[in-house]
């Protein structure tokens, strides 16, 4: 008995000693990010908030990657639910409306006044702005990693075409893909018609051809707006694809069938690819020895004045239920994430471009777009500022959007193996999107959206 | 002369079952209880208001026609993917309770495939019946468009059926190898002295005798068939393509946590339920019947 009495004793002593201690130091307020990238980008992540902690004494961020982006909402909902969410976290484009709704957030905009952060929110590029923007303009969450698609073609295989330039319109894409079938290669062009190439093939495309891809400005004016894109020049789009499949001329490339399109652009398999900015670094990196590559923007239909596309990637939440301390330290880190220095780091290790205009100047002004590797990357950003955003380039902002992806890949691959035509496989599409649209109108009843 | 064992107070029996009682009410009656809740609302993801709809989660799924294809391509999964393995099962477990030099290694590399992690399964799978790499690339340049999971439903299908079926092959034969092994020697033996020949004695002799065993298995492997795919479909195929393998168990994972749409999730969780309760019904009022114990 003794024995585990002063046992006891010696814990209580110790417990009391760094009690005593800690007011000598005043440990950091703790709280926690979580974020839905993984493997190289985690690392990147993980470094982000390192140089944070290290930036100052009062706070400290923990960091943690939740694998991807659909569980890093997952997570966080159920979290929620059981009161120990995050303070900050990650949620990709697509998540936006849903959180709109969630009432479980603290906007953004409000917690950075609140704790005397000037921010000047007309730095930000307008089509990033917007996407994560109140119809009013409050910016309820941070842009954090931005991206837009760009076409990546391979410069050696258009020289044996005779061409020096990418393809602008896709009247030039169907005969240069035709001159590269009929000069040897197998693959002129690869795609993937997946539920997430749904970002690609029909957000971007409708952003830059200014087409709805829903009623009431893409949902932005209510929850109650339906999805039109079955009489837009999407249907074009797809017939168009569909047609150069057939001749041979596009392959479909998904990890699933043991090649993805970024390896077989990287790999000189096939010549040109459409596809995140995101993966400027990795096509570097991995690119067959000695091949000469380049991108350009999405091309548009001939006579088609070009707007700018749309932003990916995902954006900053701060949740609501934490503490005032917590709210300090994450109006910090927002803070931090939002200076330029921390946008070259982070755009120079990721392929992710920075989302302000003054993060922008500050990269190009220390070289950063002259660099070989980085050299091309500010066509993103060119897309992306094509045009000032209108009514329906500003973004999408409908409820359980990655059903909607879903449900686009699926009848992407119905039509795909012609088991339903052009029109038949998009109207079935706006058809169950309907139906998701009017699900999520229901579950929220009496709401619309900030 | 008291014999039996008392205890003092029957309540130290109650005392006893607690601890199993109120694991059985947490990870089973309680959850269900709320699924059968949830399937009757409409939840908002974040919690907060939640809408009482009566059935009407359960009226829009029956109405939906990819629901139908559901369960359609569940029933093709679990009939073909059963059938197959059992029948090469129990094909493998009479050629290796043979008396044979070395069988024990046939039996050793027999089992492993059970020990594997579905979705470890399903990664090599992928690998193993990618249409551009290894032998069904070299069967498409030879018989061009032969195998194209990605975009040919029936192809996809087989994919994932012959992943399950090659993971479940493993574990009946363990069982058909265990049951085999029960039957005495002497029964065959004196088959043997008759002058039955290998197929005779098995049809006859051993097929008999372990028809509880194969109705086990039966039963156990529909059930894992409607539950146990998820793993394989999400990692080799994510329920396409255009939804000729979104398995009823699937679907269920994506409109729940993908979609979010937890009502929907929980009302097809309880119809699934039904079904699995429905099917092993029917075995046993059925199939019970033929089987024949010892």
């Amino acid at each position: 008995m003794t024995i585990i009495k002063r046992g006891f004793a010696a814990l209580a002593a110790g417990a009391l000693s760094t009690a005593l201690a800690v007011p000598a130091f005043a440990e950091p307020v703790k709280f926690d990010f979580w974020f839905g990238l993984s493997g190289d980008l985690a690392r990147v992540v993980d470094t982000l908030c390192k140089n944070f902690n290290a930036s100052q004494s009062d706070y400290e961020v923990v960091c943690t990657s939740q694998g991807n982006y659909d569980a890093t909402l997952q997570n966080t909902i159920a979290a929620f639910r059981a009161g120990k969410q995050p303070t900050v976290v990650q949620v990709y484009d697509v998540g936006t409306a849903t959180m709109m709704l969630s009432g479980a957030y603290k906007p953004a905009d409000k917690l950075m006044e609140e704790n005397g952060y000037k921010i000047d929110y007309s730095d930000y590029f307008p089509g990033i702005a917007r996407y994560y923007a109140t119809s009013k303009g409050e910016m309820l969450s941070f842009p954090f990693n931005s991206s837009t698609a760009l076409m990546y073609w391979n410069k050696d295989a258009f020289a044996k075409i005779g061409k020096t330039e990418a393809p602008k319109t896709w009247e030039d894409v169907g005969a240069d893909l035709k001159a590269l079938k009929d000069a040897g290669y197998d693959c002129p062009m690869a795609i993937n018609i997946s539920g997430n190439e749904s970002w690609q093939l029909m957000e971007q495309f409708s952003a830059i051809h200014n087409q709805p891809i829903a009623t009431k400005n893409n949902g932005y004016d209510g929850l109650d707006a339906r999805l039109e894109m079955n009489k837009t020049k999407f249907v074009q789009y797809v017939t168009d694809l569909k047609k150069w499949y057939d001749d041979g001329l596009i392959k479909i490339k998904s990890k699933d069938l043991g090649q993805d399109m970024v390896q077989a652009f990287a790999t000189g398999t096939c010549q040109v690819i459409m596809t995140s900015v995101g993966d400027h670094g990795t096509v570097g990196k991995t690119q067959k020895e000695g091949m000469n590559w380049d991108v350009a923007e999405l091309p548009v239909y001939a006579g088609t004045e070009r707007k700018n596309s749309l932003v990916g990637g995902a954006s900053l939440w701060v949740l609501s239920g934490k503490s005032d301390a917590e709210y300090k330290g994450a109006a910090a880190f927002l803070n931090f994430i939002h200076d330029p220095k921390t946008a070259l780091f982070w755009s120079t290790n990721t392929g992710y471009i920075p989302v302000t205009k003054s993060g922008f100047e500050y990269m190009k002004s220390s070289g950063f777009y002259d660099k070989a590797p980085y050299k091309g990357r500010e066509v993103a950003i060119a897309s992306l500022t094509a045009s000032e955003p209108t009514e329906i380039t500003r973004g999408i902002r409908l409820g359980n959007f990655t059903q909607i992806r879903a449900e686009f890949g699926t009848q992407m691959q119905a039509i795909f193996a012609n088991k339903e035509s052009v029109q038949d496989g998009i109207d079935a599409l706006v058809k169950n999107g309907d139906a998701i649209l009017d699900r999520f109108q229901q579950t929220y009843p009496n709401k619309t959206l900030p | 002369m008291e014999k039996r064992v008392t205890f003092g107070r029957w309540t130290i029996g109650i005392l006893f079952a607690v601890p199993q009682l109120l694991l059985i009410f947490t990870f089973f009656y309680w959850p269900a209880g709320q699924a059968v809740y949830w399937s009757l609302t409409l939840q908002q993801p974040w919690g907060g208001g939640n809408i009482w709809v009566g059935l009407d989660n359960f009226r829009s799924i029956l109405a939906n026609a990819d629901y139908w294809n559901s369960i359609t391509a569940s029933m093709i999964f679990a009939g073909i993917s059963t059938g197959l393995a059992m029948i090469i099962a129990l094909v493998l477990a009479a050629l290796t309770d043979r008396q044979l030099a070395g069988s024990w290694l046939y039996r050793v590399v027999l089992i492993w495939p059970y020990g594997i992690a579905a979705p470890a399964l399903a990664l090599a799978f992928r690998f193993i019946l990618a249409p551009e790499a290894g032998f069904m690339a070299a069967v498409n340049k030879f018989w061009p468009g032969f195998w194209d999971p990605g975009l040919n439903g029936a192809d996809a299908m087989a994919s994932v059926i012959i992943a399950f079926s090659w993971k479940y092959v493993g574990y009946n034969f363990i069982f058909f190898l265990a049951a085999l092994q029960a039957i005495p020697r002497s029964l065959i033996e004196a088959a043997a002295m008759d002058g039955s020949g290998v197929v005779r004695r098995f049809w006859d002799i051993q097929f008999p005798l372990i028809t509880p065993t194969i109705f086990f298995l039966l039963v156990i492997n529909i059930t894992e068939s409607f539950q146990d795919s998820f793993g394989i479909v999400d990692i080799m195929t994510a329920g396409g393509p255009a939804n000729a393998t979104n398995l009823m168990v699937y679907k269920i994972y994506s409109d729940g946590f993908k979609g979010l749409d937890y009502s929907g999730a929980a009302a097809q969780s309880i119809i699934l339920m039904l079904l699995i309760v429905l099917l092993t019904i029917v075995q046993f009022r059925f199939i019970e019947r033929r089987v024949h114990y010892r």
